[in-house]
């Protein structure tokens, strides 16, 4: 029963690295109906911006500040020069300037700082939390900020004029522009969104995997895995989906011999297919309740 | 009287297909008017153009400014409101949140709050059920909030594409009703494209009639509801 606890409780750490992504993952699903395959890679060279920052002297949280609000600023860029010209391009266009995006990004960042691996601080220690060898003060602090940023975006879309405004604009983009939304900015700001909480989940998990340009590779799977678990329509589905499976996989991990940590991502991708065979929508999906 | 709204020449096209061939006409402010036509007439797609929704060429003034090279959402942010067939609820959406994006381009928060209660007022259906999906509203009822989403824009100038399509005519009777009421008391001038035609005659002063992406009519509704061509074509007797 102990080994169970731990295990669950080891699981929820690690299921917030995967709860950040998926918010990412999400955000701009939301936006475009589209999964980015580079925003594990968006996430990566920001996490590296903030460690560059970090080596010219400036201070954690100073240089964590900046690299979210370049992180910004480079979604919208991304958008406007990338994809807004692929808007009405069809899907496999659209799979392919995202792969694109992710080798280049990829390459760059190889190619600025080498792919050695780095080590990257935690502006929340690494003791054990609350004297529990299975869960750090780091990993306690990640899944505060992941919380803290779930709550942040359910007050924005509930209850601001831009978060309404881009809800609309991701549900019925010509409704939205016959109440005068600017829909194409609302994709542009999602962008810059999705970017901003991908560059802080970088930073959060760049402490766990160290930081080097290919480290968001396993974790963009789970933070799929999750988003599609909770549903990619629901910012607070995505969470929840983050947080199990990180559970799943370490149970899975325990209790069925065998598994271990070889085929841990195998898992991953097979709750994708399972929870797209059995219940489409995800968990916290909204089904969209019609009546003619 | 000043004509509010100006089009002339009008020709749009979906593809290589050209939809209008030329139409020219004008509204004057404070009027309600009517567009008649059979399907495929060119109805819808008169409207679709002036919101700058389909590729079209020709002259379009409101209140004497040209508005043809204008994005959808910056004519809409000139005053005027565009109810869409088909409604184009936000039906993931409750009722009140609809009701806000209505009133999304503007800044006035305390008149936004005061003008929802009015259309709670204008629609008190809407009321009873303000927390609620969009999606789930009967279809008459999503007519009403499409209408009061429209209002909350406050227009000068509505647009209307078959709001009584699919409805009950006791349903449509009361939604005429009530924008003629819109059109006196809020002096908004309306236009409304409408299969219905008698009763859309009912309603309107101004009419005209188009075939095949032209005008082929106009003047008084009176008259229009009075003309042999139209009573045998449209309102069948």
């Amino acid at each position: 029963m102990e080994l169970f606890a731990n295990q669950v409780l080891a699981g929820i750490a690690t299921g917030a690295i995967y709860a950040c992504m998926a918010l990412a993952v999400v955000m701009i699903y939301q936006a475009i109906d589209h999964l980015n395959f580079a925003q594990g890679e968006m996430a990566m060279f920001s996490t590296f911006i903030s460690w560059q920052l970090m080596q010219w002297g400036v201070p954690y949280w100073g240089a964590f500040v900046l690299t979210v609000a370049f992180s910004f600023a480079a979604g919208i860029a991304i958008e406007r020069l990338l994809f807004k010209p692929l808007a009405k391009a069809p899907v496999l266009t659209n799979v392919a300037g995202f792969i694109a995006l992710y080798a280049i990004i990829n390459s760059v960042a190889g190619l600025i700082w080498d792919f050695t691996i780095k080590q990257y601080p935690t502006p929340f220690g690494s003791s054990p939390f609350l004297g529990s060898q299975l869960i750090s003060t780091h990993q306690a602090g990640m899944i505060g900020i992941t919380l803290l940023m779930l709550v942040l975006l359910f007050f924005f879309f509930r209850f601001t004029r831009v978060g309404l405004a881009m809800r609309a604009a991701a549900s019925l983009p010509e409704s939205a522009r016959l109440v005068g939304i600017n829909t194409s900015w609302m994709i542009a700001l999602g962008w810059g969104m999705a970017a901003a909480i991908g560059s802080i989940a970088g930073m959060m998990i760049a402490p766990v995997v160290f930081l080097e340009p290919n480290m968001m590779l396993g974790v963009l799977i789970y933070g799929f895995a999750a988003a599609v678990l909770g549903g990619l329509s629901s910012p607070f589905g995505a969470v929840v989906g983050g947080f199990l499976v990180g559970v799943f996989e370490n149970l899975v991990g325990t209790y069925i011999p065998g598994v271990g940590n070889e085929l841990k991502l195998p898992i991953a991708l097979a709750l994708i297919v399972t929870v797209l065979v059995v219940k489409p929508a995800g968990l916290f999906g909204r089904a969209i309740v019609k009546r003619v | 009287m000043t004509a509010m709204l100006n089009v002339k020449d009008l020709r749009a096209y979906y593809g290589q297909v050209q939809a209008l061939h030329g139409l020219s006409f004008s509204l004057n402010e404070g009027s309600l008017t009517t567009l008649l036509g059979a399907n495929g007439a060119g109805k819808t797609t008169t409207l679709r153009a002036i919101c700058n929704m389909v590729r079209s060429t020709g002259a379009i003034e409101f209140e004497g400014k040209p508005i043809g090279t204008r994005s959808t959402e910056n004519v809409v942010r000139l005053g005027i409101a565009h109810v869409p067939q088909g409604r184009g609820t936000f039906t993931n959406m409750t009722v009140e949140e609809n009701l806000q994006l209505g009133a999304i381009s503007r800044s006035d928060k305390k008149a936004i709050v005061a003008d929802i209660e009015r259309m709670y007022e204008h629609f008190p259906v809407l009321k009873q059920r303000y927390t609620q999906q969009a999606g789930t509203l009967s279809g008459g009822e999503q007519q009403m909030l499409a209408v009061a989403r429209a209002l909350m824009l406050r227009p000068r100038l509505m647009l209307l594409d078959e709001p009584s399509f699919g409805l009950a005519p006791l349903i449509v009777r009361d939604l005429f009703r009530i924008l003629g009421k819109i059109n006196r008391e809020e002096k908004v001038t309306i236009l409304v494209v409408e299969q219905n035609a008698q009763l859309a005659l009912e309603l309107a002063d101004q009419a005209y009639v188009i075939e095949t992406g032209r005008i082929v009519m106009s003047g008084n509704a009176k008259d229009i509801a009075n003309n042999e061509d139209v009573r045998k074509s449209y309102l069948g007797y």
